[in-house]
């Protein structure tokens, strides 16, 4: 895997590509992205299924400290996890996805906006189904299955300042 | 005792009227033909805004099939989660205001744990249901959840495995979309791998490590894309392939369930066990579990698939028990998003 190079700077506008070889690849660069997360951002993940974006959340997760499993939200809509970490402060972690939603209005009438302009991380999984929730993530990560074990990851990083903005 | 059941954590709204636990006057969910009239004939889905719409109609259909009045009920059960909020609090606020305005005991029940009462669940005027006894294990498998329970009382139960990414319904229905049925296509494909051969395709088993009672359904989604991909690249892909690859994939996540559900027997001491969720409407998992039954000597209930899907005569069910021993809860209850 190249090196995630983003480290504590974040400059709007930048895409990077990545080949991971291996679910533990995508795996860590969820957590290099967690590294950089800041309260209220939205991180955006695009791709079909089977393209690692469970992986890469659980990386992620892992990074802001979440000691417990990441279970797929498909069903529920949002999962919610309080990622206390020692000697830091936490960031609860949104985690939602709009696989079951059929447009914006079930965004709004899901209360799932509450969510974004709260004091946590939301990763929105599916989020190709609502352009404004694209619009207003900080990251956009595009996920494709090359073959068995490698998957390419595009990350856009799409603002330096905290987003989170108006969905 | 009778029981009223409000559930509104997941697609459809539903009301329930249930006595002592064991006898079902009226199971009434939403997404029903009959109560869709009443309310515009909108499938019921995500939004907060449908189950604020159905609360009124199912309820006091609820009530009106089971032939009583709001006076005749003795409590109220009502899922506090888990689920989306937003979806959870119209029961909720529903049940909160009717027991507080009729002064009637209410009771919050978790919709996994209440799944397995389905089990001690029947008709009216049909021979009681074979109940398990305690302490039973309970595997509650649906497209939100997987989940291993001990039970030891009606009350006393501990959380033994569970799923670490997909749950099996999911696994299901997003395969299914790969192989272009539309979700959710777990029924569907349960539908196509009646006609498929089971070993046409080979499947891991995901087993976690030796003994584990936790699940991963994660990575057989991916396994499908794997065999979709390549039948697709020799043009493949025909319905005689879909059929073989549903069966295989069903006879892999079966055999993965009912391979820690004995575990679980194994480890909690107990013959006994309970299949109940959505998935346990699944054709083979019925019949595997049924066989293996026969050949180990254990117990096993699996509800009618009818009580098996969402409903609120399992809230009532599970309910009855509590109110019963008087765990009553006031207008503090909350919604729970998550598990615990």
């Amino acid at each position: 895997m190249s090196k995630c190079e983003t480290g504590k700077e974040r400059t709007g506008g930048e895409i990077k590509k990545y080949i991971t070889t291996s679910p533990e690849e995508t795996e860590a660069l969820g957590k290099e992205v967690s590294g950089v997360l800041q309260r209220g951002d939205i991180v955006a993940l695009v791709g079909e299924l089977g393209g690692g974006k469970t992986c890469f959340v659980r990386g992620l997760a892992r990074g802001l400290g979440l000691r417990d499993h990441v279970k797929s939200p498909s069903f529920n809509v949002l999962n919610i996890y309080d990622t206390a970490m020692d000697g830091r402060k936490a960031l609860p972690l949104y985690h939602m996805d709009l696989y079951r939603l059929t447009g914006e209005g079930d965004f709004f009438e899901a209360g799932l906006e509450e969510y974004i302009y709260s004091q946590g991380v939301s990763v929105i999984e599916w989020a190709d189904k609502l352009n404004s929730v694209i619009k207003n993530s900080a990251f956009v990560l595009r996920f494709t299955y090359i073959d068995e074990n490698r998957r390419e990851i595009i990350l856009e990083i799409r603002d330096s300042e905290r987003s989170g903005g108006n969905v | 005792m009778l029981v009223l059941g409000i559930e509104s954590s997941c697609d459809d709204t539903a009301a329930a009227v249930v006595k002592d636990g064991r006898e079902i006057r009226s199971s009434v969910v939403s997404s029903q033909d009959f109560i869709h009239s009443k309310y515009g004939g909108v499938v019921p889905e995500l939004a907060s805004r449908r189950h604020i719409e159905a609360i009124i109609p199912v309820v006091e259909e609820g009530l009106g099939v089971a032939g009583v009045t709001m006076d005749e009920i003795d409590g109220i059960a009502v899922t506090k989660g888990p689920g989306l909020v937003g979806s959870i609090l119209i029961g909720l606020s529903f049940a909160k205001a009717l027991g507080y305005a009729r002064k009637i005991p209410l009771t919050g029940v978790n919709h996994i744990l209440a799944h397995p009462f389905a089990a001690f669940l029947s008709e009216k005027d049909a021979p009681p249901a074979a109940a398990p006894r305690f302490p039973a294990v309970a595997l509650v498998v649906s497209g939100g959840h997987t989940t291993l329970i001990r039970m030891d009382t009606y009350l006393e139960y501990e959380v033994i495995g569970r799923t670490i990414d997909d749950a099996a319904g999911e696994a299901f229905d997003k395969s299914a979309k790969l192989l272009g049925i539309p979700y959710p296509g777990g029924p569907a494909m349960n539908r196509l791998a009646e006609k498929g051969r089971r070993d046409a395709f080979a499947f891991t088993r995901p087993y976690l490590k030796k003994g584990s009672l936790d699940f991963s359904f994660s990575g057989i989604k991916t396994a499908v894309l794997r065999h979709v991909n390549t039948l697709k690249d020799s043009n493949a892909l025909d319905e005689t392939a879909i059929e073989d690859l549903s069966a295989s994939f069903q006879e892999a996540v079966v055999d993965v369930l009912l391979r820690k559900a004995l575990w679980a027997l194994e480890v909690s001491d107990t013959p006994d066990l309970i299949i109940a969720g959505g998935v346990a409407c699944n054709s083979r998992l019925r019949e595997r579990a049924l066989e293996l039954g026969e050949d180990k000597g254990l117990n096993i209930t699996i509800p009618d698939k009818k009580l098996c899907g969402d409903n609120a005569a399992f809230v009532a069910g599970a309910g009855y028990w509590r109110l019963k021993d008087g765990l009553t809860e006031g207008l503090e209850l909350n919604a729970i998003p998550s598990f615990f």
